[in-house]
């Protein structure tokens, strides 16, 4: 199969596969709600899918985009769903114990309150990871399960409505015609990918991800850059639970992010983050979330019925993998879309696959196809 | 001597990477009970000339016939069952498993589908006596050093035609660089059992760099450069001084300069100081000074602790005992970094595990520990960055020279440049180099030690460690001995220090 050399580069660039799942993804809706693709200019807000999408979808975005560093230096963190709840029920039982619900000194110390209690929870993980070698796995899950109680004890087992305009704004409200909530993920997204590329933070975090021992060897505290990572991930999980609060203006302990920690492994992996650890890609990540977010929409206005969303979106999410797997690709299209060279192959392809053959046991993964 | 039938049969052999083309129409034969060398410079395509006969690597052009069938593998395991033994270039085995699991991995012996772990270690451990190894073949490969990890997979990979008699026996046996790390009684034990499987037919694909054991060992040789069949020759038909002009194209007269060149004559002050520094299980308590400008070579057999010793020295592993003086000052070593703020370096022999990370790019690979020393709020700027990254890259002389390739795609003796430029970057005050020219190709061999000379005039400190006594001698002032985990001597470098003589005094053991 002859292929020119630019649309070589095109699919073999790290962000073609998940933009292009998000647009089919996306394309899928039409014939279902023929106006998807349109934006009406409404009271000054804008209205539409796209629109709802990006604002349905910043919670996530944000948890996941804090999940990628995570991930990238070989870890995960389950905790971030009890994160959201805990934040929220901090800052709306704050905001609800006040006279005035209104008064913005009142709103910011609230949602001040609820970012600490997520900072220290990420520090906690971060402790727990990076000083006493617990298996990230193992040392989030304690988080998982007990936030939720910690989360349950501070709204006293109720669901908690706060009745505040200006804490509205944050994941309800618009500004410049936009919802407000894009903003804020657009703020995070920029300052993490500042944080991340325009210091060394973003090669360090790659480096211990990719090869513990040689990190460390070559002189990188990659304890500290690991405790750092955990209390980024759990400030973003912080801020989409101020959001998620805030757009319902109530908190639930029980039920806000719940399952969040799952959607957000998969945006990361979807964008091209390897779950080994390693190179990692927040704008990858940012599609990912998206895919997600419009997997759910489209669920919706598909009309699958409510009991098979959950299968519906699990076979969805399987075949996104296997697309972005080289092997399988090679099997199913020949060579035409062949093996990315430099990523870590996206989902399918075990570590083992990159360098030399493990011991001859397995059969190393085929890498392209004649 | 009239030529049998070839049992492998490679033509036209075509094989490209995206940028790359690493192999263009190679032809290469290879006859029963024969043992042929494959020949080239770092990157001239040699092991991915082995890839793509195994499988690892797909085929883009040509036709490979095995036993006069034409065959094309799909993957290693096929080709192993097929008759092809193959070492790779580096060590693939699972550290955490024990020497006699990974020896059996995929094909333990198995009764009733339960694997008979009695049967297991007793075969492992005959498997592993018959190359003369002295080891536990129930401890975990990661207790042995990189040396003895290669032997493991050669055996391993030997093991697998005769040991169960299952399959159909080993035809073909492929070792990429398996002499890198070996010391000479394990070169002579290896040679030992590739003139065996000679004699039973088998016919045996040899890599390595070393000429020496080119000339000692083959039969026969082909010769690649930048990806093209250059030559096929009868060992005895072609001298060294041929041969190398073949591999490198050109005559190789800067190759001798070496031997002019006179080591600097006067060490500098003091620069390190141990005291009775040792750890239990790796070097017994050992005192040693390293001055400015000085390069020290450590002899000694393998497992004798000359990699520990270099370990602690950078507090790669903890010291338990004793106390490390670095320019006056006392340093706890609890940690590389604190060596690394001394200004230490150390080039670890194992690249794969402890050196390079593969996902990362060349430039990010060679700017890492410079970069973990400055911290992650301090980037080096850009414009710095890519003229030391392009400084470093065509003094070692690194192909491609493209610093956005990434590490893992690079051959072997590139990798091992790359991982040589990420320390010199630093300039450290003693450089600390762990087999620095494994795997690297004469031509380059020269280039790093008339380099390592010239830091040291510069009077950089140099503790440098190799396998190959003559280039330890060729390069240091002074010779720290090494027997059973101790530094049982140091010996000043003159005309009367031989190979010989040090090899005396690490069998006698004592201090002259
Ligand atoms: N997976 C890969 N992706 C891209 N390029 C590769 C890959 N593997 C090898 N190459 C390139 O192919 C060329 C040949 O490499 P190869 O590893 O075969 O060299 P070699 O002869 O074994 O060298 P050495 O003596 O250093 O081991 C090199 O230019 C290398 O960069
Ligand atoms: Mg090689």
């Amino acid at each position: 199969m002859t292929t020119t050399p630019r649309w070589r580069a095109l699919t073999h660039h790290h962000l073609f596969w998940p933009v292009a799942v998000l647009v089919i993804l996306l394309l899928v809706n039409v014939p279902f709600t023929p106006d998807f693709f349109s934006i009406k200019m409404t009271d000054g807000h804008l209205y539409g899918s796209l629109v709802s999408i990006v604002l349905f979808g910043s919670p996530l975005i944000l948890v996941a985009v804090g999940m990628t560093l995570v991930i990238a230096t070989g870890g995960i963190d389950l905790s971030v769903g009890a994160v959201v709840a805990i934040t929220g029920a901090l800052t709306c039982s704050y905001i609800s114990d006040q006279a005035d619900q209104s008064a913005l000194s009142g709103v910011f110390l609230a949602m001040g309150i609820g970012l600490v209690a997520a900072v220290v929870c990420g520090l906690w993980n971060g402790f727990l990871v990076a000083r006493m070698g617990i298996q990230p796995i193992i040392a989030t899950l304690i988080i998982m399960v007990a936030g939720r109680g910690v989360a349950q004890l501070i709204t006293d087992g109720q669901i908690i409505t706060v009745n505040s305009e200006p804490y509205k704004l944050i994941g309800g409200g618009y500004w410049l015609t936009l919802p407000f909530s894009i903003f804020v993920v657009a703020a995070v997204v920029a300052v993490t990918v500042a944080l991340t590329r325009r210091t060394a933070l973003g090669l360090l975090v790659e480096s211990v991800g990719g090869n513990a021992e040689a990190s460390r060897l070559v002189g990188i505290r990659s304890m500290r850059i690991k405790i750092m990572v955990y209390v980024f991930c759990a400030l973003c999980a912080g801020i989409a639970g101020l959001m998620i609060s805030s757009n319902t203006s109530a908190a639930d302990g029980n039920n806000a992010g719940l399952w969040i920690e799952l959607d957000a492994i998969l945006a990361v992996v979807i964008g091209g983050t390897s779950l080994l650890g390693g190179r990692f890609s927040i704008g990858g990540t940012v599609v990912g979330a998206l895919v997600i977010q419009t997997l759910t929409t489209t669920i919706y206005t598909i009309g699958v019925p409510t009991q098979t969303n959950l299968v519906f979106k699990a076979a969805v999410v399987i075949i996104v993998c296997l697309m972005q797997s080289p092997k399988f690709r090679a099997k199913v299209f020949g060579g035409r879309f062949g093996t990315k060279p430099g990523a870590k192959g996206g989902t399918g392809q075990p570590a083992a696959a990159q360098a030399e053959p493990a011991a001859a046991t397995e059969p190393a993964p085929k890498m392209e196809v004649s | 001597m009239a030529e049998p039938q070839p049992v492998l049969e490679m033509t036209g052999i075509v094989k490209e990477f995206p940028g790359v083309r690493a192999l263009s129409g190679v032809d290469f034969r290879l006859f029963p009970g024969e043992i042929h060398a494959l020949l080239g410079e770092n990157g001239a395509g040699k092991s991915t000339l082995i890839k793509v006969l195994t499988g690892v690597h797909s085929l883009d052009g040509g036709t490979i016939t095995l036993s006069g069938t034409s065959v094309r593998f799909d993957s290693p395991s096929q080709t192993q069952q097929a008759g092809i033994s193959t070492v790779y270039q580096e060590v693939n085995l699972c550290p955490n498993l024990s020497v006699a699991e990974n020896i059996f991995i995929g094909r333990e012996p198995t009764r009733f589908g339960r694997i008979q772990w009695k049967r297991l270690r007793r075969e492992a451990a005959e498997l592993v006596d018959r190359l003369g190894l002295d080891i536990d073949v129930t401890a975990p490969l990661s207790s042995y050093p990189l040396a003895v990890q290669q032997l493991v997979a050669i055996v391993r990979s030997v093991g697998t035609g005769d040991a169960d008699g299952q399959g159909a026996g080993t035809k073909v046996l492929i070792l990429d660089e398996p002499t890198s790390s070996l010391d000479r009684d394990e070169v002579l034990e290896l040679f030992a059992l590739m003139r065996r499987l000679k004699d039973q037919g088998v016919a045996i694909l040899f890599v390595s760099h070393f000429l020496d054991q080119i000339y000692e060992i083959c039969d026969r040789m082909t010769v690649l450069r930048n990806g093209t069949l250059v030559g096929e020759h009868m060992v005895s038909e072609l001298d060294q001084v041929g041969l190398i002009q073949l591999m490198i194209g050109k005559a190789l007269d800067q190759l001798e300069e070496l031997h002019d060149h006179q080591l600097r004559s006067d060490v500098g002050e003091s620069l390190l100081q141990a005291d009775g520094v040792g750890r239990v299980g790796g070097v017994a308590p050992f005192d040693l000074e390293i001055k400015k400008g000085e390069v020290i070579g450590l002899a000694g057999l393998l497992g004798s602790g000359r990699t520990e010793l270099a370990r602690l020295l950078f507090g790669a592993d903890q010291p338990d005992s004793g106390t490390v003086t670095i320019g006056g000052k006392q340093v706890s070593m609890s940690a590389p970094n604190d060596a690394i703020s001394e200004g230490v370096a150390f080039c670890s022999e194992n690249r794969k595990t402890e050196g390079l990370v593969p996902d990362l790019t060349v430039r990010e690979n060679i700017i890492l520990a410079l970069q973990a020393s400055r911290g992650w709020t301090r980037p080096i700027p850009v414009a710095q960055r890519d003229e030391l990254v392009a400084k470093y890259i065509k003094a070692l002389d690194i192909r491609p020279a493209n610093p956005e390739a990434r590490v893992g795609q690079l051959s072997g003796g590139n990798q091992q440049k790359v991982l040589l430029a990420r320390w010199l970057i630093t300039q450290p005050k003693l450089l600390i180099l762990d087999e620095p020219t494994r795997g690297i190709d004469i031509g380059a061999k020269a280039e790093i030690q008339k380099l390592v000379v010239s830091l040291s005039e510069d009077g950089m400190a140099v503790l440098y460690i190799a396998a190959e006594l003559e280039e330890v001698l060729r390069l240091s002032h002074t010779i720290g001995v090494l027997r059973d985990r101790k530094l049982v001597a140091q010996l000043a470098n003159g005309p009367e220090i031989t190979p010989t003589r040090i090899l005396e005094t690490i069998a006698s053991g004592e201090h002259q």
